[in-house]
C-alpha cells in the first residue's frame, strides 16, 4: 500500500500536537507502522505548529516534504497558506478558516492578506472549508476543533468510529469525553458531506 | 508483546527503565528534555534530579556510576560543551557503574545557537557511540549502551538528532531487569586522574577502544541492507538511514548503529562490491571523513621490519577505491529530508504552488501575562544596551522591545557585559544592563557574578525571577522550593547569594509594575557601585490563576498605540476604528498595558466570550 501522508499545520494552543497523536495512536491500533514529527515548544510562545504523520506498511522518513502530503489540516487560514507546497498535486486540504493575526499584523506592522481562502480554493484540488469554531461550538465547546478536524479527516481514512473514539479516550479526561466525542462526529457529517 | 506510539525521548527513558537504570541526572535543553522528564514522570524507581547544570549533571552520575549504579545523563548538544570537562575525564576513569550519556543535537537549530554535530566529541574524548534511527532502536540502543559500558568499563555516548527525539514511532515494551547497585570500593588509580595515574588510564583505554572496535565490525546493530541494485552502495546513519529508504528504496545500504569506533574492515568489504559509495548524513562528514581515511590506506599489511627495510608498498591494486559523494552533493547546513535529498541528486520532486507574495510571519513572542513584559518595555524606554542570555527572554531581541544586543550562550550575559565594560570603561555602565535569567543565573551565571564583583564593575545585573526554567517546559531550579518530583526542596534565595557574594545593592520589584521596573533600573544603572535587580513575577504556566481580562474603553481610546509597545499578542489595533483592541480569551489581566495607556482608557471587565 501506498503510505498515507497528513500533515497538520496551525498555530500553538490549537491542540495540533493532541490531534496528530491521535492519529498515530489510531493508525497503530489499526496494525498499521507509523511515523510522526512535529516541531513544538516555540509553539506555546504564539509560533507556528506543524506536525506530520505517516502511515502505511513500512513508513521509513517521519517526514512529510513538498508536495507529499495527501491531507493537509490547516487550522488556521494563514498557517494553510503558509504550508501549501506540502500539498500534493491531488492532495485534499482541510481548512479551518478561522484567522489568529501573528503579533506583527496584532501591531500594525503588517497586513493579513485579505485574499487567502479565495486564493486556496483556486489553487488546491480539493478544498473544504469549515467554520470551526462555530462548528466545534455548537458541538458543545470550542477548546474540541481539533477532535471535529479529526472528524472530517476520518471520512477519508480507514479507520472506524469506534476506533478513533478508543485513541480518544486514551488522551481526553473522561469528563471530556462525551463533548469530544460530539465533535467527532459533526466533523464526520461535515466531511461526508463535502466528500459527496 | 506490549506496543506503545513514543517519541524518541520516551523511548530513551523507557530503555534506561527496562536496563534497570538507579540514576538519571539532567538540566534541561531541547529536544533532549523530555528524557529526564519522563524518567521523573513515570519511572520512580530511577532516582532523579535536575541538576544545576550538565558538568553538574555528568558529574553527579559519574559519581553515582563509582558507586556501582547504572546511570543516566542526557543534554542536547551545546550541552555537552558545558559537561565537557568531566565527559572527558570520565573516559580516561570509566565506568564501575555502568553510565550512558545522551546528546541531543538539533539539525537545522529548530531551539538551538548552533547545529555542532557531537559525533565529533566521541573521537575526541575516545568513547563508543551509538546512533539509533528510530524509536525502537532508541530504547534498544539505551539498553545496549548500559551493556556495552560495563562490559568494557567505559561512558557511551548515544546520540539522538531533534528528529528522534521528538518525533513519534512504534515501540515494543519489555520488563524493567533489576540490577544491583555493584557498590562503592575505592580505587584511586582508577578516579584520581593526576598525571601518573593518567598515563595508565590512558593506555588501557586505547586498548579498550581495539576490542570495541572489534565489537564494531560484527555486531548486529552495523548492518548491511542488500539491495536490488548495485549501482551504488550508501552509507548512513541515524536519522539520515530513513530518508535514503525513501529515495533510494532499490540500493544496497550499510546501516551503522554504532559509528564509532568506526567499523573499518566492515565499510572495506562493502565498499569492495562497488564502484561508487554515497555517504548520506546531516551537517558534518563525519562518516565520510572516516570512509575516505578508511579506503584510502590499508595498513594491516605494515610491519616495522617492512618500515625499517624500506621494503615497497604493500600493493594496493586489489584495494576497491570507489568513488566516494558525500559532502560535495549532500548539504552541510541545516537538517535534510527525503524532499531535499532528491532535490540535491536532482531527481524529481512534485509541482508545488506557494503564495505570490511573502506572507506575514508569526514568530514566537511572549505569551500574554509574561513578567518579562515590562521588563524590556523599561530597557526600551531608557535606552539601554543589554547583553542578553538563553530563555524565553530571549525573545526581548523581538520587536516591539528591539531590547537585547546579544546573546551568546548560556551564562554569557553577565561575562559579556563585563567586557565591555571592561574596554569602555565606567561610562558605559550608565547605559547598559546584564540581563539573564534565574534557572540561566543558577546554570552559569553566578560565576560571571563573582567575577564582576571581583573586578570591581559598577555594572547592574537583572536577573528576571519568573520561579521556572521556562522555555524548556517550566522545569524547577534550586531557586524554587520544589524538585523533579515535585516534592518539597530547599531554595537558594537569590538576594542573600547576591549580597553574600558582597553586593550591597540588591533589590527585587514587581516585574508587573511598570514604574517600578522603570525606576529601579533607572537608578540603579546611575549608581556609583554594582547592583543587582531582581524582576519578580510568576510565569504564566507557574501561576495559571487569571485576573479578569481587560478591556478598552473605546471613548477614551486615542489611537496613540503606546499601548501596543507592550508586544502583547493579547491586544492589537483595529486600523479601521483606530482604537486598540483585546482578546478576552488570551488576555490574564496582568494590567501592564493599562499602565502604559495615558488616557486610561484600558480597564478591567473584558468578557469572555
Amino acid at each position: 500500500m501506498k503510505t498515507v501522508n497528513v500533515f497538520f499545520c496551525g498555530v500553538g494552543g490549537q491542540g495540533i500536537i493532541t490531534a496528530s497523536d491521535l492519529l498515530g495512536i489510531v493508525a497503530m491500533k489499526s496494525g498499521y507502522d507509523v511515523k510522526k514529527s512535529e516541531v513544538h515548544g516555540m509553539a506555546q510562545r504564539g509560533g507556528s505548529v506543524i506536525s506530520a504523520v505517516r502511515f502505511g506498511e513500512k513508513v521509513y522518513s517521519p517526514l512529510i516534504s513538498e508536495g507529499e502530503a495527501d491531507y493537509v489540516l490547516a487550522f488556521e487560514l494563514l498557517e494553510g497558506a503558509r504550508n501549501l507546497q506540502y500539498l500534493s498535486p491531488e492532495g485534499t486540504m482541510i481548512l479551518n478558516t478561522q484567522k489568529i493575526p501573528p503579533l506583527p499584523v496584532l501591531t500594525g506592522d503588517a497586513e493579513y492578506p485579505e485574499d487567502l481562502e479565495e486564493f486556496l480554493k483556486r489553487e488546491t484540488p480539493k478544498l473544504i472549508p469549515v467554520d470551526g469554531i462555530k462548528e466545534a461550538k455548537e458541538a458543545g465547546n470550542p477548546r474540541t476543533l481539533n477532535v471535529l478536524m479529526l472528524g472530517i479527516l476520518s471520512v477519508f481514512l480507514p479507520f472506524g468510529e469506534e476506533e478513533w473514539l478508543e485513541a480518544i479516550k486514551e488522551r481526553v479526561p473522561s469528563k471530556y469525553l462525551e463533548v469530544n466525542a460530539k465533535a467527532f462526529s459533526r466533523g464526520k457529517e461535515i466531511g461526508e458531506r463535502a466528500r459527496g | 508483546m506490549k506496543r506503545a506510539f513514543l517519541s524518541g525521548n520516551e523511548a530513551v527513558a523507557r530503555g534506561a527503565y527496562e536496563a534497570g537504570c538507579h540514576l538519571a541526572a539532567a538540566y534541561p535543553g531541547t529536544p533532549s528534555t523530555e528524557i529526564v522528564e519522563t524518567i521523573a514522570k513515570l519511572y520512580p524507581e530511577i532516582k532523579t534530579e535536575w541538576s544545576v547544570n550538565e558538568k553538574v549533571a555528568m558529574e553527579v552520575v559519574l559519581g553515582g556510576s563509582f558507586a556501582g549504579a547504572r546511570v543516566l545523563t542526557a543534554m542536547k548538544h551545546v550541552g555537552l560543551n558545558v559537561a565537557a570537562d568531566p565527559f572527558f575525564s570520565a573516559a580516561y576513569i570509566g565506568a564501575t557503574g555502568g553510565m550512558v550519556v545522551v546528546t541531543a543535537d538539533d539539525p537545522s537549530m529548530h531551539s538551538s545557537q548552533n547545529e555542532q554535530d557531537n559525533r565529533h566529541y566521541a573521537v575526541s574524548a575516545k568513547v563508543p557511540m551509538l546512533e539509533p534511527s528510530d524509536s525502537q532502536e532508541a530504547k534498544d540502543f539505551t539498553i545496549l549502551a548500559f551493556e556495552l559500558s560495563e562490559k568494557y568499563d567505559i561512558p557511551v555516548l548515544l546520540r539522538l538528532t531533534t528528529r528522534i527525539s521528538h518525533s513519534r514511532s512504534v515501540v515494543e515494551l519489555g520488563e524493567r531487569k533489576e540490577v544491583k547497585v555493584k557498590g562503592y570500593v575505592k580505587n584511586p588509580k582508577k578516579r584520581i586522574i593526576i598525571p601518573a595515574h593518567a598515563r595508565e588510564l590512558h593506555v588501557l583505554l586505547e586498548e579498550k577502544l581495539k576490542k570495541l572496535q572489534e565489537y564494531a565490525e560484527t555486531t548486529e546493530i552495523n548492518r548491511v541492507e542488500p539491495g536490488q541494485s548495485d549501482d551504488f552502495g550508501v552509507i548512513t546513519s541515524g536519522i539520515s538511514y530513513n530518508y535514503v529508504k525513501e529515495i533510494f528504496p532499490d540500493a544496497w545500504v550499510l546501516k551503522l548503529g554504532m559509528s564509532f569506533p568506526f567499523p573499518a574492515k566492515l565499510v572495506r568489504e562493502f565498499a569492495s562490491r562497488f564502484e561508487r559509495l554515497i555517504i548520506v548524513e546531516e551537517n558534518d562528514p563525519f562518516l565520510e571523513t572516516f570512509v575516505r581515511a578508511t579506503l584510502y590506506s590499508d595498513d594491516s599489511g605494515l610491519s616495522l621490519e617492512r618500515v625499517l627495510e624500506k621494503a615497497p608498498m604493500v600493493d594496493h591494486h586489489n584495494l576497491s577505491r570507489p568513488e566516494v559523494i558525500g559532502k560535495k552533493v549532500v548539504p552541510i547546513c541545516w537538517e535534510l529530508s527525503q524532499g531535499r535529498l532528491k532535490r540535491a541528486f536532482g531527481m524529481k520532486t512534485p509541482e508545488t504552488k506557494s503564495y505570490p507574495s511573502p506572507l506575514p510571519p508569526r514568530p514566537p513572542v511572549l505569551c500574554p501575562g509574561c513578567p518579562h513584559r515590562a521588563t524590556f518595555y523599561a530597557i526600551r524606554k531608557l535606552r539601554l544596551h543589554a547583553t542578553g542570555d538563553i530563555g524565553c527572554y530571549t525573545l526581548g531581541l523581538m520587536p516591539p522591545f528591539n531590547a537585547l544586543d546579544t546573546t551568546v550562550c548560556m551564562g554569557a550575559s553577565i561575562s559579556n557585559y563585563w567586557g565591555l565594560e571592561s574596554v569602555l570603561g565606567e561610562e558605559f555602565s550608565k547605559k547598559a544592563v546584564a540581563v539573564i535569567g534565574d534557572s540561566t543565573f543558577f546554570h552559569s551565571g553566578i560565576t560571571g557574578l563573582v567575577n564582576l564583583v571581583h573586578g570591581k564593575s559598577k555594572g547592574t545585573v537583572v536577573i528576571l525571577d519568573n520561579s521556572t526554567t521556562a522555555m524548556t517546559g517550566h522545569q524547577p531550579h534550586p531557586g524554587i522550593d520544589r524538585d523533579a518530583r515535585g516534592e518539597p526542596a530547599p531554595k537558594v534565595e537569590l538576594e542573600e547569594l547576591c549580597k553574600g557574594v558582597g553586593i550591597r545593592r540588591v533589590r527585587r520589584v514587581d516585574a508587573f509594575n511598570v514604574k517600578e521596573v522603570v525606576e529601579a533600573l533607572k537608578e540603579e544603572v546611575n549608581a556609583d557601585e554594582i547592583s543587582v535587580v531582581i524582576p519578580t513575577g510568576k510565569c504564566v504556566f507557574v501561576d495559571k490563576t487569571r485576573k479578569s481580562p481587560m478591556r478598552v474603553d473605546e471613548s477614551k481610546c486615542t489611537g496613540c498605540k503606546v499601548c501596543t509597545l507592550a508586544g502583547c499578542p493579547a491586544l492589537s489595533f483595529d486600523k479601521k476604528k483606530n482604537v486598540a483592541k483585546i482578546d478576552p480569551l488570551l488576555c490574564t489581566g496582568c494590567t501592564v498595558c493599562a499602565q502604559l495607556c495615558r488616557e486610561n482608557a484600558i480597564v478591567e471587565g473584558g468578557e469572555e466570550s
